[in-house]
């Protein structure tokens, strides 16, 4: 079966997720979908999958024009999808969830289904007991579970999403066996969406690479990797020029932590912040990054070893105790975790006050409202909601309710979405900070932002953490080491 | 022609005729009472198919409710623990909490002014003043519970608060059959009668407390107040609307959620209070009598504004106290009325929902129509 995806399009609001991307899925192949996060692998492949429905563009199947309203009748032609959480029901069964998709009758017969998952299980050497309950199942397990179900009903059209996150060496290499011979013995068509170059060189056949919602290039494998860099993060700019740092005393020092979570465990955090530092995170989403800076607001868990803030240990304090210390965190989603829709510009600002009269004198708050407005050059009146901001005013909203000398400001994506004035207007805010002693720690998926404006840049990938001095690091270097390459 | 057609000309003519302030105000007031008319056509409906007289049934609730000055006083008796309890749900509901715990809350309430009432032989003033106290503190310990265990426990409120109300119901019921039993038996229609001095006054012949009244009054504004002007009110409304960030900009969540349970508790306990002792004047089994979970539809009504509580009561309990007049006189179910106050709640919901498409739609046409701006030029 021959897929073509022609002209796609995708926005979400004013984001551009899929800009008119068109590519063809071979019977037979394993084609890998490369980019960095946000490129719109995921986008495009839901599309694929009936998961939603495209604004523009087609799918052809063998070419003939066909339209998904739902992943059922996306996968009743062939085509189906691993999303990258296994879209299973932990508290049943294996043989239950089997069942879910594998006989839709009002009673299913148990018996056939048992038979049918046992012998497809064997055919791929995978060792699933139905009556396991999924939750007893490691990720790799409950991902053999949905190919088997996929399988089951036949699909032709196989799409993993970023499969190889949280399973285990052996897993992987038992997954990689199994993709294979899905595509070469039964002439199935393998989409493999990955951000790891590494992977996508050892197993697939052809390679499109997308970068913020175009295809900038494909490939037929092996094909050098330097190009294939080049293709997901851009061409690289001349290093910019660095700005002196005047490091003064320790902010924030991270002493052998451990943050756990679902997915990924960072280990063996080690960091020293200056005051007037600013230090760049990097890496593909879910390396471990978020994880960190959260854990310096002290909103995840850490397990072990010490975080302090301005020679205070804070190690399991509460979020409340980190803001006290002058620790303010900055999220990325700005209306999901930053910012309160429904609630005015002036009531914002007076909550972020956090401490004031029991009362509230809102005449005088509208005053104070106007004028950080006007300071913080956001278009907009005290009494709009936020969420008539456009999408870089509510950046400047999230700048303008941080407290006023914070002693360490974490950021997630600070200039995300921004065109370039308000993103050096947006920079040009922090330094002024920075000059006051401030130490920023930030992430991005900038690379250029990254080396432009950080003094240290920590890259994560899978977990763990590789620091560079900003001066010396170049894009190339940079994008190999996100990738999860050491540069050669 | 067809519908769609009909409705664009309708529409051109009431543009060219209008200025756009007064049809923004027009169509507002045309959308709020749609509903009311939605629930009496669907009622109307279910009156001609049983083959009664419309018109004249409606004209019995009416009638049964205002028709004389013990009818309107009974009225406005059973609005003051709605009262009571939609503007304590309307402030859980702010801050993004369903507390289905009223019903024990009322019955917790009653529960306390009870034993004051039993125990304590002191002059009417002071007994009732600690009655009244002794209520609110039985509710808003209830209400508490209910936000402890959603807090500490990871219960969610609407099980906890399901759960709580049949304790508090088998707590009632346990006092009234055994410790507060009458001399001459249990039964099902309660204690005794309250000691005197336990009674609130009536106002003459009227079966309505004038204090209740004023008490229930005091609390609309007093909410209005707190919800609108404090911080209190600003950072539970942060908190329903969007719990991660207010939890973020600094909202100490715990306390805030647990006091908001707690003045929750605190009024429906008040309401218990003022059931058993201005109305009847003793302790019964069926105390809460469906009054809190009416209260949720009261504030889900009001959208959760305390100042427009008072008149979504008044229409509850008008059908309330007019209904039983349909039996007598139309040998009619007077559960009818229930028909209309929950065809009325079910057509605000319908109505509220198709706005929210609608305004979705609008701003989906407004994305189209060229507010997209370009991507971010790629570096060449």
């Amino acid at each position: 079966m021959r897929v073509e995806l022609v002209e796609i399009k995708k926005y979400f609001g004013p984001v551009r997720a899929n800009d008119g991307i068109s590519l063809t899925l071979e019977p037979g192949t394993i084609h890998g979908l490369l980019g960095e996060n946000g490129a719109g692998k995921t986008t495009l492949m839901k599309c694929l999958s009936g998961y939603q429905a495209p604004d523009g563009g087609s799918i052809k199947v063998d070419g003939q024009p066909v339209a998904f309203d739902s992943p059922a009748e996306a996968i009743q032609r062939g085509i189906g999808m691993l999303h990258q959480d296994p879209l299973d029901f932990p508290q049943m069964r294996v043989l239950d969830n089997f069942l879910l998709a594998f006989d839709r009758r009002m009673l299913p017969d148990r018996r056939r289904g048992q038979a049918t998952l046992r012998e497809l299980g064997a055919r791929f050497q995978f060792d699933l007991d139905p009556d396991a309950e999924v939750t007893s199942l490691t990720i790799g397990e409950r991902q053999q579970l949905e190919i088997l179900r996929l399988l089951a009903l036949d699909a032709q059209v196989i799409v993993l999403d970023e499969p190889t996150t949280g399973i285990s060496a052996p897993q992987k290499v038992q997954l990689f066996e199994t993709l294979h011979r899905l595509a070469e013995e039964e002439g199935r068509s393998v989409v493999f969406v990955s951000h790891k170059l590494e992977e996508v060189e050892e197993l697939c056949h052809r390679v499109t690479v997308l970068r913020r919602g175009k295809v900038t290039g494909e490939a037929e494998m092996p094909y050098p990797v330097d190009r294939l860099v080049e293709m997901m993060f851009g061409r690289s700019l001349p290093p910019a020029e660095c700005l002196p740092v005047e490091p003064g005393p320790v902010v924030l020092q991270l002493e052998g932590g451990t943050i756990p979570s679902y997915r990924l465990t960072v280990e063996g955090v080690n960091l020293q912040v200056r005051a007037g530092e600013v230090i760049g995170l990097a890496g593909l989403e879910g390396s471990g990054q978020r994880l960190f800076l959260r854990a310096c607001a002290g909103l995840e868990r850490v397990t072990s070893g010490r975080i302090l803030v301005d020679g205070r240990a804070l190690t399991h304090a509460p979020y409340r105790r980190f803001l006290e210390a002058g620790v303010a965190y900055m999220p990325a989603g700005r209306l999901e975790e930053g910012l309160v829709g429904g609630l005015t510009l002036t009531e914002h600002f007076t909550l972020a006050e956090r401490k004031g009269p029991l009362f509230i004198d809102w005449e005088a708050a509208r005053k104070r409202a106007s004028k950080r407005i006007r300071h913080f050059n956001i278009v907009g009146q005290p009494e709009s909601p936020v969420e008539a901001l456009s999408g870089g005013n509510q950046q400047r909203l999230l700048l303008a309710l941080l407290p006023p000398r914070p002693r360490l400001l974490l950021m997630e994506h600070p200039t995300r979405g921004l065109d370039v004035e308000s993103a050096n207007w947006m920079w040009q805010q922090l330094l002024a900070r920075r000059e006051e002693g401030t130490a920023i720690v930030f992430i991005s998926a900038d690379l250029d932002e990254l080396l432009e404006r950080s003094d240290r840049i920590v890259v994560f990938y899978g977990g763990r953490m590789t620091t560079l001095e900003a001066r010396d690091a170049t894009v190339e270097q940079l994008g190999y080491l996100i990738a999860g390459k050491e540069a050669t | 022609m067809s519908l769609g057609l009909i409705i664009h000309f309708i529409e051109r003519i009431v543009k060219w005729l209008m200025p756009t302030w007064l049809r923004a105000w027009l169509a507002n007031i045309v959308l709020s009472l749609s509903p009311i008319l939605l629930a009496l056509l669907f009622t109307t409906l279910i009156l001609v198919a049983v083959g009664a007289p419309p018109l004249e049934a409606y004209r019995n609730i009416l009638s049964g409710a205002f028709e004389s000055p013990a009818k309107i006083a009974d009225v406005v008796a059973a609005c003051v623990p709605l009262i009571l309890c939609g503007v304590g749900m309307s402030i859980t509901f702010t801050a993004g909490q369903w507390n289905v715990g009223v019903e024990g809350q009322i019955i917790l309430g009653a529960i306390f002014a009870t034993w004051v009432a039993r125990n304590l032989p002191w002059p009417q003033a002071p007994l009732l003043a600690l009655m009244l106290l002794a209520g609110i503190l039985g509710g808003a310990l209830w209400g508490m519970l209910a936000g402890l265990l959603k807090i500490y426990g990871k219960v969610h409120e609407i099980f906890g608060g399901l759960g709580l109300n049949y304790v508090a119901q088998g707590l009632a019921i346990w006092l009234i059959f055994n410790p507060w039993k009458p001399a001459d038996g249990a039964t099902m229609s309660g204690t005794d009668l309250f000691q005197d001095p336990a009674w609130m006054p009536h106002l003459g012949n009227l079966r309505v407390s004038p204090l209740a009244v004023i008490l229930a009054l005091t609390v609309v504004v007093m909410a209005y107040i707190l919800l609108r002007g404090t911080r209190w009110g600003l950072e539970l409304k942060a908190m329903g609307k969007n719990f991660r960030s207010a939890f973020l900009l600094g909202v100490p969540s715990t306390p805030r959620l647990l006091t908001a349970f707690a003045v929750c508790g605190a009024l429906a306990g008040l309401a218990g209070a003022i059931r058993c002792s201005a109305r009847y004047r003793r302790m019964i089994p069926q105390i809460s009598g469906g009054q809190g979970y009416l209260s949720l539809l009261v504030a889900l009504l009001a959208s959760y504004r305390p100042q427009w509580v008072p008149f979504i009561v008044l229409f509850f309990a008008a059908v309330g106290v007019g209904s039983p007049r349909l039996e007598l006189n139309m040998h009619l179910d007077s559960s009818l009325g229930g028909v209309l106050e929950g065809a009325v709640v079910l057509a605000v919901i319908l109505v509220n929902g198709w706005r929210a498409l609608l305004a979705r739609r609008q701003a989906r046409q407004s994305i189209g129509a060229g507010l997209m701006p370009a991507p971010k030029e790629e570096l060449a």
